[in-house]
């Protein structure tokens, strides 16, 4: 790996790196999601939940909403910032 | 025997099994068998690496027990479960077209070449070869049984007759198709696991007479049943935090998921395969929890957990719908078995016989020591789940937790951290697995946590300590 990388080769990577931390970013915000409305909104007394269709509240925003807004950020993330890079480029010139 | 709900069922395996076949046929007209057998020929699209994705992630919950324990633990357990939709996009995303590229340029076709092209150390290598040997056998053998058991009691026939339908049919195909059979045959059972957990919950909420309904059932029942705590109340938030570690990103150190992010095409497919994956992930284990949580109104005092799926689809699904829908957990487990089994045949195959054994072997041997050790894996598989020995259970219970503290590092940090070095990865893994076993027979849940996360913490400080400590020597080495 230590050969010369070609500037296209560099900003793959650059691209790749940007993208993984991408990915740190989102689990941490789905982690937050899902705790404080677990435990924030769970963590009274089963006779003083309210609901939010048929499901207790806590539930439904923590799994139900959580995870259709994780499905609509990660849609927008990969179709905004997401870069279409070639893999094959530099393997084929051993 | 129930023949309304088993003719659909077979012949949905049937559909599995004819593609298994069909893309068996390919392999055996291509010259890159290698790469084709255990690989796919890298030219997977986006849907069928997000269900292949999808199916094995699965999997991972099938060995937390899945909708068997929502149904005794109530939404906790659900809420437990749904950690599980940060698979969808992490890994794809953290791995990502960093490690396409490198397993390309390495000419890599298993997580193991992976680490032996960055760290080029004969102990890393055969360290990681034999926990995959190990941890994923055991897994494996425990899916067999669990396959066993489902047709066991959905056809009523002997526990033994039972197993042998079942290892045939997973023999067959996988010795045959390799990669690509297993990760077509990913793609329909992923489907069918999609729409039959939808089906299946539509029709249990109605039986229940409605959200509201059951939700005031279970309260009547137990009211901790719809709290985050587990009927119970055992299941503390640091504990159930955990699992986003175990279940979550931890997962991105599993072979048998590493090895599906170096098999795509292109960065277009990976893109498609991100969002489809999420979507699909959190359907899948949203709907199955549910059921199985929503089951317990229904059909109150089902004391083995395993048969909560069959039992409620048998119950609020005509017998033809139930056949096809049972055919989702059924899919699920087989799914399972074939890709830890071709893993753990790539492992000795490739990992330890090619590289220790006899590195110039001919084209046509590894081809034909490909196919039979696969077959002599599935035999002696078949045998222990005749007869499962304790220790097979008991190293199953870890064998994913153990597999992610050996190698969560050495992957990422190999692919994102220059100074990484083979000291370090192997301390990593070493300390990983040690700890991990240490802290899961001693002091199990420290601090409240899954006995999974320290080892994952200080496998860490282990990598990135040993690494900087043993600069010099790589230094040395390298102007030597």
């Amino acid at each position: 790996m230590e050969e010369q990388h070609s500037h296209s080769s560099d900003s793959n990577y650059k691209d790749a790196n940007r993208e993984a931390l991408i990915g740190v970013g989102l689990v941490i915000f789905n982690f937050i999601w899902w705790f404080a409305f677990a435990y924030g909104l769970g963590g009274k007394d089963p006779s003083e939940y309210t609901y939010a269709f048929g499901l207790p509240a806590w539930f439904f925003y923590s799994c139900v909403l959580g995870f259709v807004v994780m499905a609509i950020l990660v849609t927008i993330v990969v179709k905004k910032w997401f870069v279409e890079i070639p893999f094959d480029e530099e393997g084929e010139e051993k | 025997m129930n023949w309304q709900a088993l003719v659909p069922l077979i012949g949905v395996l049937l559909v599995i099994f004819g593609a298994g076949v069909w893309a068996g046929k390919h392999i055996r007209s291509s010259n890159t068998f290698m790469q084709d057998y255990f690989l796919g020929g890298r030219n997977l699209g986006g849907f069928v690496l997000a269900m292949t994705m999808t199916a094995t992630y699965g999997s991972a919950s099938s060995f937390i027990g899945g909708p068997g324990t929502a149904y005794t633990e109530g939404l906790g357990w659900v809420l437990l479960a749904m950690t599980q939709v940060s698979t969808g996009y992490f890994v794809l995303m953290v791995l990502g077209k960093k490690f396409a590229i490198v397993t390309r340029q390495y000419k890599a076709v298993t997580m193991v070449d992976f680490l032996k092209e960055r760290y080029r150390s004969k102990w890393v290598v055969l360290f990681s070869a034999f926990s995959i040997i190990i941890f994923l056998f055991s897994a494996m053998a425990a899916q067999w049984i669990g396959g066993a058991r489902l047709i066991e009691s959905l056809v009523g026939i002997p526990y033994t007759t039972a197993l042998f339908i079942f290892a045939l049919f997973v023999l067959i195909y996988v010795t045959i198709g390799g990669f690509r059979a297993v990760a077509l045959t990913d793609a329909i059972q992923g489907t069918i696991m999609f729409v039959g957990t939808l089906i299946l919950l539509i029709a249990t909420i109605i039986a229940g007479g409605g959200l509201s309904n059951i939700m005031s059932n279970l309260t009547a029942e137990n009211p901790n049943l719809i709290t985050p705590y587990g009927a119970e109340g055992t299941l503390t938030p640091a504990f159930v935090s955990s699992f986003w570690i175990l279940v979550g990103v931890g997962v991105v150190a599993l072979p048998q998921i590493t090895v599906r992010a170096m098999s795509y095409k292109d960065s277009r497919s990976m893109h498609r395969a991100i969002i489809i994956g999420t979507i699909v992930v959190g359907v899948i284990m949203l709907n199955m929890h549910l059921i199985g949580v929503f089951a317990r109104p229904i059909l109150p005092g089902i004391e083995v957990g395993d048969r909560v799926m069959p039992l409620i689809a048998l119950e609020v699904l005509p017998n033809w719908l139930a056949g096809i829908v049972l055919a989702a957990p059924m899919a699920a487990i087989m799914s399972t078995v074939d890709s830890l089994l071709l893993l753990v045949s790539s492992a000795i195959v490739k990992d330890v016989y090619l590289n220790y054994v006899e590195s110039k072997a001919s084209h046509q041997r590894v081809k034909r020591l490909s196919i039979g050790i696969t077959a002599v894996l599935g035999i002696i598989v078949f045998l222990m789940a005749l007869n499962p020995p304790d220790l097979i259970i008991w190293l199953n219970l870890f064998a994913f937790g153990g597999l992610e503290a050996a190698f969560i590092w050495p992957i990422v940090m190999g692919l994102y951290w220059k100074k990484g070095n083979k000291y370090g990865a192997f301390a990593s893994m070493v300390t990983g697995v040690g700890f991990y076993i240490l802290s899961d027979t001693f002091f199990p849940q420290p601090f409240g946590l899954h006995s999974v996360v320290l080892p994952v913490a200080v496998s860490f400080f282990a990598y990135v300590l040993v690494s900087l400590g043993t600069q010099d020597r790589v230094m040395n080495q390298a102007s030597r």
